[in-house]
């Protein structure tokens, strides 16, 4: 036989053997016993994987999420979320409101510093709304703060703001702003610093190396003004590829990673010798997907006709098809166990029967091709989404159920520049599949109200409703968190009777973490398991034979 | 010609809808349309075309190929260095060495290869050993990189720990020395390497094959064996050195290509590649890396045709004299 048809057999016994050792598993992994009783000790590396690379760590510029998550590390605000979602001290130790609720005074936790050692105090604050607000920064978050007519720091524990009315969600903005260095960034261009690829914060970790297209490494900052985390050492690696990455968690060379419903819910539980080794975590995600439409345009200028579509889909069984059960109903723009959502409302649950009635009540009839008509224009729309499986997913299932009534769907996947370039920006469609992610400020004024429909602008499915409106504007003037809670739980009994889009599903975020990483709350509380990976903590038995960078 | 196709990417990049501030992470009631706006106007997207092409080009004559969108102040080509001496590397400076250093293994072992079979494949034409190279080589091309990536991931990161899965360098590779950090390089390679090589070597094989029987049925092959030579010096050293001559017009062509990388292969094995930054700036609409990237492309097509050009003329003196064009 001669040599190259030795290598062609050579190459298919090789593939032969790819596949029979995919289909069994690996049976080589050490077996650790991973008791539930280790104490807290600090030390030790996590390593997680990341799909992009930061592009700047001063988030206010950066806007992608890995520049967030790895900023949130980093820089401190003056307030948090605690683990309940309710507003907490981070810098700030205090704040105060004052009686005609337009000043709010904060006040800062003595001896902060930088992780120079610099002390930090309320001029950084004033100095880093004086950057956001900078019409030479490259911000797009500049709007919220502009409203502060008017900011000052009278000493050095006391930074004052004075809004020009009553603000309520401007607690939750300065939740959301990263205290900058005045010191370090005063005779630097915000815009294009070396900062921004070298930071200096005040939480608990600082900047290690970054490794360009490869890793980020934090370490932990012993100025922290927030305490010592447990571990010393997160190194985030670029992984674009997710398959990749879980090839790395099953290879134990990372620790942690975002996994998918069908890894969630097919992959893992298959794998005994992977849930030996690895826990899997669920959290509710804070944003939702809707099918939303043209109010502007016939047939869904029609409240029955909305109504009837809502009816007509059967949310459960999305759930069940796009997130394999891995998500949940909603009935108001607002995370489920928040104080925000209201209780009371249920989704709309799947009924064709009033569908139907609806449709006829709107004055349609069936054809002979058995879709409904009215006027001679048969009901029929396309719905446009973007490139996401998961929104495909569903504006097919979308499609299936109202085949079955008697509506005709049409489905368009769009790259998304385009999508919202050529027709969101223009009002040129009908339905959209999309999502929503959300603040945890309860303001929804920017998406709802009838003032914010301009091209680029975020109601751009033309919403309408003088009542809605005055909610809008009444619970953006409220600072009582009780009173608030009432006007958005009517405001959102109000959306749901409208049906201008129809709640599809909230979906979960999922992750699947190395049982040598402790101390991860499970089931997690409101504001998701990272919430205090301060405290998560990798015992000194657990830990991987490390060469520290 | 530079300006003609520097003008063309241009304006080609200008239709497609949106700019950088249309992205999916800015589609948030956080972000004003104003302050987008605003920032359009800071970056001059809000000018006409016509401008936006008069400044790129004022820029880039002086071989500025400006800052980065979308990582707001990274250089496009070079290392810029701040009044503070820190040294900001640039995007394409980061990302060319190790697409080169990929493609230029990648070449050289296509062609190697690729002669060896495609001469083995000639001189055994019609038999099994032509046909299972051809079918080799084809399988090659044929299967799914991608898939054949994670397969070989798998075997020998997951299940064997032979190489590393992803990534350019193992955890401490600082603190390794020069030789070992060398090793650990050419491990986290392997895979990338060959996988890239393996759609490549049909097109090469075929063509190495080819251009041998052409040679090999020519007056002067027959010459040779009739003077008695015996057949390995007809094949090696006279059939081959003909055979192999369209190839240099390959390898000049493919110079180009060289700083091309696949995006696929980078996503997966996670190379921070040039082909992974050209598709995050497209995706982005980061035009100076568009254009950075797309010139240097456009200067390298032109200086390999040229070189495709010289390297004929010196191989093959036929040329050199002008009796075949």
């Amino acid at each position: 036989m001669s040599y190259p048809t030795k290598i062609s057999i050579k190459l298919f016994l090789l593939m032969f053997t790819l596949a029979s050792l995919l289909s069994c598993s690996n049976n080589n992994s050490q077996a650790i016993d991973y008791k539930d009783n280790y104490s807290t000790e600090k030390g030790g590396i996590l390593v997680n994987a990341m799909i992009g690379e930061p592009s700047n760590l001063i988030a206010m510029i950066a806007g992608d999420s890995a520049s967030s998550t790895i900023a949130g590390n980093i820089f401190n605000s003056l307030i948090k979320y605690d683990e309940k979602l309710n507003h907490a001290p981070e810098l700030a130790k205090k704040w105060m409101i004052s009686p005609d609720q337009k000043t709010i005074t904060f006040t800062l936790k003595d001896n902060l510093v930088w992780a120079d050692g610099t002390p930090l105090t309320s001029e950084d604050v004033l100095f880093t709304w004086q950057l956001v607000t900078d019409p030479n920064t490259r911000t797009p978050y500049a709007s919220d703060y502009l409203l502060v007519k008017k900011a000052s720091a009278p000493d050095k524990n006391t930074f004052e703001v004075t809004y020009e009315e009553t603000y309520a969600p401007a607690i939750d903005t300065w939740a959301s702003l990263h205290i900058l260095p005045k010191h370090l960034l005063k005779d630097e261009d915000i815009n294009n610093t070396y900062f921004s690829r070298k930071p200096t914060g005040s939480s608990y970790y600082q900047l290690n190396k970054w490794v360009s297209g490869q890793q980020v490494s934090l370490k932990s900052n012993t100025n922290s003004s927030q305490g010592l985390p447990q571990i010393e050492q997160l190194i985030s690696r670029i992984i674009p590829d997710t398959s990749s990455q879980f090839l790395e968690l099953t290879a134990d060379n990372i620790d942690l990673m975002s996994i998918n419903p069908i890894q969630y819910q097919r992959v893992f539980p298959a794998r005994k010798d992977m849930l030996e080794k690895i826990n899997l975590y669920k959290e509710l995600g804070n944003g939702y997907t809707y099918l939303g439409f043209n109010l502007k345009k016939a047939p869904f200028n029609d409240v029955n006709v909305r109504q009837a579509i809502n009816y007509a889909i059967d949310k459960d069984e999305v759930i069940k098809g796009v997130l394999l059960g891995l998500g949940e109903p909603i009935a108001s723009p607002y995370k489920p166990g928040t104080r925000w959502n209201n209780p009371n409302l249920q989704p709309y649950p799947y009924s064709p029967k009033k569908a139907l009635d609806l449709l006829k009540k709107a004055g349609y009839e069936k054809n002979e091709d058995g879709y409904f008509e009215k006027n001679g224009k048969v009901l029929a729309f396309e719905i446009l989404t973007n490139q996401n499986k998961q929104r495909e997913m569903t504006a097919v299932l979308v499609q299936r159920r109202l085949k079955e009534i008697g509506i005709e769907v049409t489905i368009r996947v769009l790259e998304w520049a385009s999508f919202i370039n050529q027709y969101i920006r223009t009002g040129d469609f009908n339905a959209v599949v999309l999502g929503w992610s959300l603040s945890l400020d309860p303001d929804q004024f920017n998406i709802w109200h009838s003032s914010q429909q301009g091209p680029g602008q975020f109601n751009f499915i033309g919403y309408e409703n003088s009542k809605v409106d005055k909610l809008l504007e009444l619970g953006r003037k409220e600072l009582d968190a009780n009173k608030r809670e009432k006007i958005y739980h009517q405001f959102s009994e109000h959306l749901l009777n409208d049906s201008p889009i129809v709640y599809l599903y909230a979906g979960y975020g999922l992750s699947a973490v190395n049982k040598r990483v402790q101390g991860i709350k499970n089931p997690s509380p409101p504001a998701g398991i990272y919430h205090n990976s301060y405290e998560w903590f990798i015992p000194n038995e657990l830990r991987r034979n490390e060469m520290v960078n | 010609m530079l300006i003609g196709i520097s003008l063309i990417s241009f304006f080609i990049m200008q239709l497609a809808p949106g700019d950088f501030t249309s992205t999916e992470a800015s589609f948030n009631p956080k972000a004003s349309e104003e302050s987008r706006q605003k920032l359009r106007e800071l970056y001059n997207l809000d000018k006409p075309i016509h401008i936006q092409y008069g400044l790129w080009l004022k820029r880039i004559v002086k071989l500025d190929f400006g800052n980065s969108f979308k990582s707001h102040q990274r250089p496009v080509l070079w290392e810029e260095e701040d009044k503070n001496g820190n040294v900001t590397k640039g995007l394409i400076q980061e990302s060319l060495p190790i697409t080169l250093l990929i493609n230029l293994l990648g070449i050289f072992i296509i062609f190697s290869i690729s002669i060896v079979l495609g001469t083995l494949a000639a001189i055994n034409q019609n038999t099994i050993v032509d046909r299972s190279i051809t079918l080799f080589v084809f399988i090659g091309f044929a299967i799914p990189g991608f898939w054949l990536a994670l397969l070989l991931m798998y075997w020998t990161g997951v299940a064997n720990q032979w190489l590393p899965i992803s990534g350019l360098h193992s955890p401490g590779y600082l603190s390794l020395d020069t030789f070992s950090q060398t090793l650990d390089m050419l491990k986290h390679l392997i895979l990338p390497v060959f996988i890239s090589c393996l759609s490549g070597l049909a097109g090469i094989s075929l063509y190495v094959r080819n251009g041998m029987l052409e040679v090999l049925h020519q007056d002067f092959i027959t010459t040779a064996r009739s003077k008695g030579l015996v057949e390995k010096k007809v094949v090696f050293i006279h059939a081959l050195k003909n055979a192999v001559l369209p190839l240099i017009t390959i390898i000049g062509l493919s110079i180009p290509g060289l700083i091309g990388g696949s995006v696929i292969a980078e996503s997966i094995f996670a190379i921070p590649g040039m082909g992974k930054l050209f598709y995050d700036s497209v995706l982005s609409r980061d035009f100076p890396v568009i254009m950075g990237i797309l010139t240097i492309g456009a200067v390298l097509t032109l200086i390999g045709n040229l070189l495709a050009d010289l390297g004929y003329a010196w191989a093959d003196p036929r040329v050199r004299k002008g009796i075949i064009r």
